[in-house]
C-alpha cells in the first residue's frame, strides 16, 4: 500500500467521511448488476475470493466471463431462478464516501421492494438502455423515488457503446425524461451517458464520448450535496426508551428525527402538552449543549413529567398535527390479504404503535401511467389515497416535509405481517399557536349570531327557502367557476335568493391586499368564509368558487356555516386535463417558477376526504356537473 | 455527521428499539471484535445505566482459551450480567451428537444449543453481531428478522423494512434475531474500535503459533482438532481476522501488531474476512442453509 493510500485511512479522513445511501432500480437487461459490479470492482469492495467464487460459478453454468449478476443475486432461490426477489444491501467506500446500495428488482411486481429500498435513500439511480429509450420500466421509477420522496436521481443512459456514443441519442433520451419527470417532485436530477460493461463515464470519465462534459458516475455519487436533505427546520424528538437507571436519574432516550435541540430550551411534550424545559442532553461521551437530526441522544428535563414511549419531545412554537384522521398515500405489500376497511390494523408510526382503520379508499393511482381510477380494494403492489383513523392520536408532519415523521406501516393483526407502508400527505400548520387561532375564531364567532336584530328564521321565511353554503373547491382550471357560474343562473332562475362569491373575482376587491403565502391564503378563505357565514345567515345560498386547498380551511368554512347548512363539493380534475385546458398559461408560468405557491405545481392541494358531492369533470360537460350539484341542492334547500 | 458516528447512532437506535419492543431480549457474545463492539455500542445506548439485559455465550468447549479469559474480564469491566450455554450440555442431554474425524466441527451444533437457550429464557429478541457485508445471504438480512417458533428463518417471507420502522410483532413462542450492526463494513468496525480505544483480544494481533495447513486455510494446532498425518504442524507469525471456534477459524500470516496495522491490513486485503472460515466453504449456499435452520 502506497503512502497517499495509508493517509486515506488515516483517523482524520475517516472522521470526515459522509454515508450516502442509494438506492438501484432495473432488470439484469438494463445492465444494472453490471454497474453496480463495477463500482463495487473500482473500489476494491470485490475482493478477490469473492471474484474465484464468482468465476466458478459463472462456468458451472457455462457462461462466458464473470457473470457480475451473480454478485448482487444473494439466495439461492434467486440464483435458481434467475431473478433478484429481495431488496440486497451492497457498500463500499471511497476516500470521500462510505455508500450503501439498497438494490432492487424492477419488475412491476417488485414494487414492493422498490419502495422498501427508496424508504432510506438519498438518492436513487435510473437505469435506460439508450437503445430502447424511456420505458414503462423508467417512468415507474421515477415515480416511486418521487413518491418516496428521494432528493437525487442520476439517470445513467447505459450502453452508450451500441448506439454509437451517439450525443443525439443521449439528448433526445434526456428530454424525454425531463418532460416526464416535470410532472414529479424530484428537485434534481442529473443525466449521465455511460457503459457500464466498458467501464465509460461510470469511474473514469468516457474518452469516446468527447461532447460529453459532466461528471462520471462515481464523482457524482461522491460529490452530490445531500447534507441539506434532513429537515433541520422541525425538531421532533419520538421517545424510544425511557432511562431509570435510579430515582435520581430519568432520562428520555430516542433518536432525533429532525430539526435541533439546545439545553435550557423550552419543550413540549406530546400528546399531554406539557411544558419543560431540557435540563441535558446526556450521552455515554458526554453531555452535549446541542443535538441534531440523526443523534442517538438521552434528554433530561427540569420539570418531572410522564412521559412514555410513543410520545413526541417538541418545540412550544413548532408543533406536528396532533390528529387521528388524516390523508395519505399507501402502498399494499401482502401477497395474501387485500386491503380491507373492516380490519383493525396497527398503525407504527415513529415509535408509536396505535390501532387504527382505513376508513376509506379514495382513489388506486397506476403506477404507470399516473392516472387515478377508481378501487374497491388495494392488491400486492397497488398503490392508492386513503383516509386513516387511529384510536390515538399520531404525530404528524407531510412525508413531503419530513420523511421520519410522515411514514407509517399497517401490521395485520393475525399474521403480525407489514402489510402497507403510507405516507401522510395532510400539510402541517405552520405553527401549533396559529392553527389554535384559526380554530378558536370558528367558536368565538359562532356567539355573534345572538345580536342580530332580525333572526335568521325571519330571513329565511322571506327568501323561502333555507340560507345555505355551497363551497366548491378543486385545482385551477378543474371548473369550479363554471359550474358555480351555471348552477347560480339555474337557482336565479328558479327564484332562488343566490350569490356567487368567486375567488378570483374577490382577489381584485375584497382580498385585493393578498398574495398567495400559505398565510395569505388562509386569510382569503377567512375572509370569504365569514363573509358566507353572514349571507346565509341572511337567507341567502351562498355559492362559492375557490381553490382552498387545504381541508383544515375548507373545515373551517363548514364550522362557521349556521345549522350546518354546508356541502363541500369536489370539483376533481387530473391536473393533466387541468393543464390542457389551461389556454392562459398559468400553468406554464408556474412551471416557470413565475407564479410561486401555485395550488398542484408548488404547493400542495388536499384533496376533500369526505366531500359531499364529487363532480368529476374530466369526461363530464359542465352542464353536467352542474346539473347533479343542482339535484343535491334540490332536496335541501 | 461523520458515516461511524451515523451508524453509531444508528445501531444504537435499533438495540434501544429492541430492548423497547421485545419482553425479554438478550444479547449474544462470542468474544469475537464484532460482539465486543456491538456489547460497547449497548453500553452507550443505555447510559447511564447499565445494559437492561444478559448477555449469552454459546459455548462450543473448542474455544481458544484466549477468547473465554477476554470474554470474563470485559463483561465484568462494563457490569454486563453474562449467561453461558455450551455444546457440550447439549451433547449430555443427547440433544445432539458430536460429529466426528477429520473436518469434525461443532459450528452446526451451535444452533441446537442456541435454540434450546433461548426456549429455557423465553427470549423473545436475540441481538446478534451479524453484518451484511459478511456473506451474500446475510446482505439480505433485515434488522429485526423473525423467527418462526421453530427458530427457523424463512428469506422469502421477510418483513418489509422501510425508513426506520421495525416491525417487532410476534406470538408467543416466536422470537427476532436484531442486527444493529447491519450497515457496518469489517473496515468500518475496525476504524470505530480504533476510535473509541476498545480492547480487543490479543487474538487478533500478530503473533507466534504451531498452526497447519487444510484446504488453504491455517488452523491452530490443538487437541480439538484432529489431523492428517500429511498434515504438518509449524510455526508461523499469525493473527486472526475472526474468532469463532478453533474447529472452523483460520489464522491469516501477518505481521499486523495493533489495530492501526489491522485497518492498513484489511484495506489493502484482498480476501473477505470469511475466506478464513472453513463453515462457508462447504457449499455454494452454506451460510443460507445453515441460517434457515436456525444459526446465528
Amino acid at each position: 500500500m502506497s503512502y497517499t493510500e495509508a493517509e486515506s485511512y488515516s483517523v482524520e479522513s475517516y472522521l470526515n467521511k459522509e454515508l450516502l445511501r442509494f438506492t438501484t432500480a432495473g432488470s439484469v437487461d438494463d445492465g444494472k448488476s453490471t454497474l453496480i459490479g463495477r463500482l463495487l470492482y473500482d473500489s476494491k469492495a470485490i475482493f478477490q475470493d469473492q471474484m474465484e467464487a464468482l468465476e466458478t460459478s459463472s462456468r458451472l453454468r457455462g457462461e462466458e466471463g464473470v457473470n457480475l449478476a451473480l454478485l448482487t443475486d444473494g439466495l439461492r432461490s434467486e440464483r435458481e431462478q434467475g431473478i433478484t426477489i429481495d431488496v440486497a444491501y451492497r457498500y463500499f467506500a471511497t476516500p470521500k464516501r462510505k455508500f450503501i446500495i439498497a438494490d432492487t428488482p424492477g419488475h412491476e411486481q417488485y414494487t414492493r421492494n422498490m419502495i422498501t429500498g427508496a424508504s432510506t435513500a438519498n438518492l436513487a439511480i435510473i437505469l435506460i438502455d439508450a437503445r430502447h429509450g424511456v420505458l414503462t420500466q423508467s417512468r415507474r421509477h421515477a415515480f416511486i423515488a418521487s413518491l418516496l420522496g428521494i432528493p437525487h436521481v442520476l439517470v445513467c443512459i447505459n450502453k452508450m457503446d451500441l448506439v454509437n456514443y451517439d450525443e443525439a441519442v443521449f439528448q433526445e433520451i434526456s428530454q424525454a425524461f425531463t418532460q416526464f419527470v416535470k410532472k414529479l417532485d424530484i428537485p434534481d436530477v442529473v443525466f449521465v451517458p455511460i457503459s457500464a460493461l466498458l467501464g465509460d463515464n461510470v469511474v473514469t470519465p468516457s474518452q469516446n464520448m468527447p461532447w460529453y462534459a459532466g461528471s462520471t458516475v462515481m464523482h457524482h455519487l461522491e460529490h452530490v450535496v445531500v447534507s441539506a436533505d434532513h429537515n433541520t427546520i422541525d425538531f421532533r424528538f419520538p421517545v424510544q426508551y425511557v432511562l431509570r437507571p435510579n430515582h435520581e436519574f430519568r432520562g428520555f432516550s430516542g433518536r432525533i428525527a429532525s430539526g435541533g435541540v439546545r439545553r435550557g430550551e423550552e419543550i413540549m411534550a406530546l400528546p399531554s402538552r406539557k411544558r419543560s424545559r431540557i435540563k441535558d442532553i446526556v450521552t455515554f461521551d458526554g453531555n452535549l449543549s446541542e443535538a441534531r437530526a440523526g443523534d442517538s441522544v438521552t434528554l433530561t428535563l427540569e420539570d418531572e413529567i410522564d412521559i412514555s414511549r410513543g410520545e413526541m419531545i417538541v418545540r412550544v412554537n413548532n408543533l406536528p398535527r396532533i390528529e387521528n384522521q388524516f390523508e395519505a398515500t399507501l402502498c399494499w405489500f401482502d401477497d395474501t390479504k387485500k386491503l380491507d376497511t373492516a380490519t383493525p390494523y396497527r398503525v407504527q408510526h415513529t415509535t408509536r404503535l396505535v390501532q387504527g382503520y382505513v376508513r376509506e379508499l379514495r382513489y388506486a393511482i397506476d403506477i404507470n401511467t399516473l392516472h387515478r381510477r377508481e378501487a374497491q380494494t388495494l392488491e400486492l403492489n397497488e398503490i392508492g389515497r386513503v383516509v386513516i383513523e387511529t384510536a390515538m392520536p399520531l404525530f404528524l408532519d407531510p412525508y413531503k416535509n419530513n420523511r421520519e415523521t410522515g411514514g407509517f406501516i399497517l401490521i395485520d393483526p393475525a399474521t403480525n405481517l407489514t402489510v402497507a407502508a403510507g405516507m401522510v400527505r395532510y400539510a402541517t400548520a405552520r405553527t401549533g399557536t396559529e392553527r389554535e387561532d384559526f380554530m378558536a375564531q370558528a367558536h368565538s364567532l359562532n356567539v355573534t349570531r345572538e345580536f342580530s336584530a332580525i333572526s335568521q328564521e325571519a330571513y329565511e321565511e322571506r327568501s323561502g327557502h333555507r340560507g345555505y353554503i355551497v363551497w366548491l373547491t378543486g385545482l385551477v382550471r378543474a371548473g369550479k367557476t363554471t359550474i358555480a357560474r351555471e348552477v347560480t343562473q339555474q337557482l336565479f332562475a328558479a327564484g332562488r335568493r343566490v350569490i356567487h362569491l368567486d375567488g378570483d373575482v374577490l382577489r381584485h376587491g375584497l382580498s385585493g391586499d393578498l398574495g398567495f403565502s400559505e398565510k395569505d391564503r388562509r386569510e382569503n378563505v377567512r375572509r370569504i368564509a365569514q363573509m358566507a357565514r353572514l349571507l346565509a345567515s341572511t337567507g341567502h345560498v351562498v355559492v362559492c368558487s375557490l381553490v382552498s386547498p387545504r381541508q383544515e380551511m375548507r373545515d373551517f368554512a363548514r364550522r362557521l356555516a349556521p345549522r350546518d347548512a354546508f356541502c363541500e363539493v369536489f370539483v376533481d380534475c387530473p391536473i393533466e386535463e387541468c393543464r390542457r385546458r389551461d389556454a392562459s398559461g398559468l400553468y406554464e408560468k408556474a412551471d416557470k417558477g413565475e407564479i410561486p405557491n401555485f395550488t398542484g405545481v408548488s404547493a400542495d392541494y388536499e384533496a376533500p376526504v369526505k366531500p359531499d358531492v364529487w363532480l368529476r369533470t374530466d369526461g363530464a360537460s359542465p352542464a353536467e356537473a352542474a346539473a347533479q350539484l343542482l339535484a343535491y341542492l334540490d332536496a335541501r334547500l | 455527521m461523520s458515516h461511524l458516528k451515523q451508524l453509531e447512532s444508528e445501531a444504537i437506535f435499533v438495540i434501544r428499539e429492541a430492548a423497547a419492543q421485545a419482553e425479554r431480549p438478550m444479547m449474544l457474545f462470542s468474544g469475537g471484535k464484532d460482539s465486543i463492539c456491538m456489547a460497547h455500542l449497548a453500553r452507550k445506548a443505555f447510559y447511564p445505566g447499565n445494559i437492561p439485559f444478559p448477555l449469552m455465550h454459546i459455548d462450543t468447549g473448542h474455544n481458544f482459551p484466549e477468547t473465554i479469559a477476554y470474554r470474563d474480564q470485559y463483561l465484568k469491566e462494563i457490569g454486563a450480567n453474562l449467561i453461558v450455554r455450551t455444546v457440550q450440555e447439549s451433547i449430555d442431554k443427547g440433544r445432539c451428537v458430536d460429529e466426528t474425524g477429520i473436518g469434525a466441527s461443532r459450528n452446526g451444533l451451535q444452533t441446537i444449543t442456541l435454540l434450546d437457550a433461548i426456549a429455557e429464557f423465553q427470549f423473545d429478541a436475540a441481538l446478534g453481531g451479524a453484518r451484511r457485508d459478511e456473506e451474500k445471504a446475510r446482505a439480505k438480512e433485515r434488522f429485526f428478522s423473525f423467527r418462526s417458533a421453530f427458530g427457523q428463518w424463512d428469506p422469502k417471507n421477510q418483513r418489509s423494512e422501510l425508513w426506520n420502522l421495525f416491525n417487532g410483532q410476534k406470538k408467543k413462542g416466536e422470537h427476532f434475531r436484531v442486527f444493529p450492526i447491519s450497515n457496518w463494513t469489517e473496515l468500518d468496525v475496525w476504524q470505530y474500535i480504533e476510535l473509541e480505544k476498545i480492547p480487543m483480544p490479543a487474538l487478533y494481533f500478530s503473533h507466534q503459533r504451531a498452526v497447519f495447513e487444510r484446504d488453504g486455510i491455517l488452523y491452530a494446532a490443538s487437541d480439538v482438532m484432529e489431523r492428517h498425518p500429511h498434515e504438518e504442524v509449524q510455526e508461523r507469525t499469525v493473527r486472526f481476522r475472526t474468532i469463532g471456534d478453533m474447529t472452523c477459524t483460520g489464522a491469516v500470516e501477518s505481521p499486523a501488531a495493533n489495530i492501526r496495522d489491522i485497518i492498513l491490513e484489511v484495506a489493502s486485503t484482498r480476501t473477505t474476512e470469511r475466506g478464513t472460515r472453513g463453515d462457508d466453504k462447504r457449499t455454494e449456499a452454506a451460510m443460507e442453509d445453515r441460517k434457515k435452520v436456525g444459526y446465528f
